[in-house]
């Protein structure tokens, strides 16, 4: 198809049609869309969990365009106003109260980045049980990973901008974080604030950071993603190459064009997906205080932690295992245990393509080994979540320890069950 | 790098010393941004000493002050509350004070100049949430609880001298920041005699 991918557009003597081919002569416009549209071929037989890549990209626009809105009425100032509110604080109640449709804009905002994380879960969830971080699309997966810890950047440098009670504590947290690296660590920790504790300059820079730095670099790493699973081709729910089979056209034999097939499927996932999410922002947009937390109705106050703080719900599995760590070892006390595994816990998604030694790639042909590792794998996922949100208790921090080594076994101890499992022949192409 | 006939090995000399002296400049560049994350010289100077008058604190009770932005505790112990003190050094990481979280001169078994008199930045050592106050026997957080704080995000505890119990995710006892007495009732947090 290169052949035809490469060709300019010949107008047919129409107005629209002379004003595409000038185009065409000054930017690949018609090859764009052929490479990434009307002749990229995906896999025919993509299921229900193959939605959650364009809806995180739609999910991506609607936390741009809300967000560009928010920004000119939001004012990252912590100093007290008149009334002895903070005025970042009191520019959000503003925004709710007295801006026409603020309101919607802000709650559009707020559940945005809630189903930000369910799309995205679900979206490296897939990845998961089909293998698609496996052998040629290892790149997609890392530049994936790196999305993963954008998008945590950006939800925590946003989440302190309402300068609410949970926004200044759950800051304060995250960045002693740092604070327990040896020797440069409480320097690091004030270099981070701009300040001797979290306040007015570190709400700025976190402001400009949530509003620029990221943005920026995630939308590259968005395109980046695509672009690379372009260059490889979808993996799909057999996990078999659909390359190997190719008509005299050199068209794959189970592709289909991603557009119109997949355009429309995805206006279907998109519809769907949309009922829910204006669901919630217009009936729930606390979600009980999973998305928005009670406690961050208060103005921050420096002088008191609320009686029981934990982080939004999509940042509690790796709390859990950051609280887990309550033992001294090694000559490194337990704060700095937790730090590391907690940073573990992320960073260990970028070596999967390497540890996984299975001979297939998807569940369908897997083993009971694995299917019985991601089991566990994400039962401990869930209750370390749950446990995040919940105040510790010696029980409860039990639970999580074993879920941590849970998690980890996961991960380390892949290369040898992938390579012990007695897995099913894979199928030579895609079934029904 | 190899030198045949096709390659000027002095321009290839020439791109290489230029990309070098380039990349420095360009590394050079990023130290001012880098550098105007650090404190401003407002922040640097903010922070002066906040004075307190403690005749008002009932035996038993506690206060708390902004110093530097951080709540700093001052708790008036009764003398059951110092007699407690001693009765749980086992259950703690550092009873002694050993590790420097305190001034010379509040290294001692109150962790205090006076003994009745705590004053203590109420900032975990863990992940720096303050602590909530468990003063009650009902409250109690440990075995033999003779009163003292539990951080609400993680779980450490402290005694009322702020000093942490073993094995919890809190490497340190509680802060005792520079004071100094004005008078019998009038402390001065943030400056002592030596000019902190």
């Amino acid at each position: 198809m290169a052949a035809s991918q490469s060709e300019k557009y010949k107008s047919d003597g129409s107005a629209l049609g002379g004003a595409l081919e000038w185009v065409d002569a000054r930017f690949p416009l018609t090859k764009l869309w052929r490479e990434h549209l009307s002749e990229y071929y995906a896999p025919k037989n993509f299921n229900f969990w193959y939605f959650f890549g364009s809806l995180a990209l739609l999910v991506l626009v609607i936390q741009i365009v809300t967000g560009i809105f928010l920004v000119m009425h939001f004012k990252p100032d912590a100093s007290l106003n008149a009334s002895g509110v903070p005025v970042a604080f009191a520019s959000v109640e503003y925004i709710m109260r007295d801006v026409p449709w603020g309101w919607l804009i802000r709650y559009m905002h707020s559940t945005g980045a809630s189903a930000f994380f369910i799309v995205v879960y679900l979206h490296m969830f897939r990845g998961l049980i089909y293998g698609s971080y496996r052998k040629p699309r290892e790149l997609i997966w890392i530049i994936g990973v790196l999305i993963f810890l954008c998008l945590m950047a950006e939800a925590f440098f946003g989440y302190l901008l309402p300068w609410g009670q949970m926004s200044y504590w759950g800051a304060q947290v995250i960045v002693n974080l740092f604070t327990a690296i040896p020797l440069i660590g409480p320097d690091l920790g004030v270099w981070i604030r701009g300040d001797y504790v979290v306040g007015d300059a570190t709400l700025n820079r976190f402001f400009s950071f949530h509003v620029i730095a990221i943005p920026l670099v995630l939308v590259g790493l968005v395109a980046a993603h695509i672009i690379a699973l372009h260059e490889v081709g979808s993996n799909n729910p057999d996990g078999v190459e659909i390359k190997k089979h190719k008509d005299e056209n050199g068209k794959p034999l189970d592709g289909i064009p991603f557009h119109p097939y997949y355009t429309v499927k995805d206006i279907v996932g998109v519809v769907v997906f949309l009922m829910v999410f204006f669901a919630v922002v217009f009936f729930m947009p606390e979600a009980g205080g999973y998305f928005l937390e009670f406690n961050n109705f208060y103005p921050a106050d420096p002088l008191k932690t609320p009686p029981h703080i934990a982080p939004v719900w999509y940042f509690t599995p790796f709390y859990s295992i950051l609280r887990a760590n309550t033992v001294n070892f090694f000559w490194i006390d337990a704060k700095l245990w937790g730090v590391i595994f907690m940073v573990l816990a992320v960073m260990i998604f970028f070596f999967l393509p390497w540890l996984d030694r299975s001979p297939v790639k998807s569940i369908r042909y897997r083993g009971p080994l694995f299917k019985g590792a991601l089991t566990l794998f994400i039962i401990s996922f869930f209750i370390l979540g749950y446990l995040g949100i919940l105040p510790p208790t010696p029980g409860r921090t039990l639970v999580s320890q074993i879920c941590t080594i849970i998690y980890f076994a996961f991960f380390l101890l892949m290369p040898i069950y992938t390579k012990m499992d007695k897995c099913k022949p894979e199928p030579e192409r895609v079934t029904q | 790098m190899s030198c045949d006939d096709k390659v000027d090995c002095g321009r290839r000399r020439l791109i290489v010393a230029t990309a070098a002296v380039g990349g420095a400049a360009g590394v050079a560049a990023a130290v001012p941004f880098l550098a105007s994350l650090a404190p401003s010289e407002r922040a640097k100077s903010a922070g002066a000493p906040v004075e307190v008058d403690v005749s008002k604190l009932a035996p038993g009770q506690m206060m708390t002050v902004e110093w530097r932005g951080k709540p700093v505790w001052i708790i008036h112990r009764t003398q059951e509350m110092l007699d407690g003190l001693k009765k749980i050094a086992g259950q703690l990481a550092d009873p002694n004070s050993e590790r420097n979280m305190q001034p010379e001169y509040a290294k001692n078994e109150f962790r205090s100049i006076k003994p009745e008199y705590l004053v203590a930045v109420g900032i975990c050592t863990h992940l720096g949430c303050s602590p909530t106050e468990k003063f009650r026997p009902a409250d109690a957080v440990e075995p033999d609880w003779q009163g003292g704080f539990l951080c609400p995000c993680h779980g450490s505890s402290f005694d009322l001298a702020g000093r942490v119990y073993k094995s919890k995710p809190a490497p340190d006892n509680l802060e005792v920041p520079p004071h100094m007495y004005l008078s019998d009732s009038k402390l001065l947090i943030g400056e002592d005699k030596k000019g902190a």
